[in-house]
């Protein structure tokens, strides 16, 4: 389980061992989604090095990107599938706490 | 249909008769009191109600714990009523954000189904229909509870931002 978890999370650390990564992770998280020409503005590194970056974090499942219009257009990827999970997990801890209070409710006496 | 993500079910076991756990689910008052809800009319299959959030008069620290939804309008449409062994309902899971307008979106469906066993009453509840529900409101709905990588990828980008 561990292991599984570490080999997992690993690409994804290394994705965002590096500044202009971190930097870019920065940009999409405040101002997402984002063009390249957008993300490129005020980077420090040539528009085929924010480019090549972008491949990086998408390759660990971090970014990606749609094509609208002529641009690509960049953002985070969040989980959906993991959040719509969590979404059931937490309506299911509802109804636990639910079905125990009807529990309570039927198992004493009528009033 | 049954994909993981679609349906929830649940099965516990009353130590009370069928009839009584029959009144507990079909009784809208009754409902109300273990649930955490008040409903101004009786169940009737084929209607809608309107119920709201109050918190439960059988457990006080879930009862604290669901003041923050107190008041908080949501509708019910009764589905079947078949005493003494099932009732269903559907509603929208979760609307409990009073900013929101729920009445448009896919409703889930939820069934109390009652079975005499020794000792008591087994009672199954089902609730399906996640799949219809727009992955962004379900992906959104506990934005607020932290949790999840995307969470923290937020945070991280959040912290470099000031940082910057």
């Amino acid at each position: 389980m561990m292991q599984a978890l570490t080999s997992e999370a690993a690409p994804i650390f290394a994705a965002l061992g590096d500044e202009t990564r971190l930097h870019l992770v920065a940009r999409l998280c405040g101002g997402g989604p984002l063009s390249i020409v957008q993300l490129a503005d005020g980077a420090a590194v040539s528009r085929q090095a924010v480019t090549k970056h972008l491949h990086a974090l998408e390759q660990a499942g971090l970014a990606h990107s749609n094509r609208i219009g002529r641009e690509r257009i960049w953002e985070l990827k969040t989980d959906r599938l993991a959040e719509a999970q969590r979404y059931l997990d937490r309506i299911s801890q509802d109804w636990d706490a639910a079905l125990a209070r009807l529990k309570a409710f039927v198992e004493k006496p009528e009033q | 249909m049954a994909t993981s993500t679609d349906r929830i079910d649940k099965k516990i076991l009353l130590h009370a008769p069928r009839e009584r756990v029959w009144r507990a689910l079909s009784d809208s008052k009754q409902f109300g009191t273990w649930f955490g809800a008040r409903f101004d009319q009786p169940f009737i299959a084929g209607t809608a109600i309107t119920g709201k959030f109050v918190p439960t008069a059988v457990d006080a620290e879930v009862a604290k714990s669901q003041q923050k939804f107190e008041g908080t309008p949501f509708s019910i449409s009764i589905d079947r009523i078949e005493p003494i062994s099932l009732f269903s309902f559907r509603w929208h899971p979760y609307a409990v954000d009073p900013g929101v307008d729920y009445s448009k979106e896919p409703t889930t469906l939820v069934v109390f189904e009652l079975e005499e066993v020794s000792g008591g009453t087994m009672l199954k509840v089902t609730e399906s229909g996640f799949d219809n529900v727009p992955l962004e409101r379900r992906a959104k709905a506990f934005a607020s509870h932290s949790g999840g990588w995307s969470d923290q990828l937020n945070m991280i980008g959040k912290y470099l931002a000031l940082a910057a």
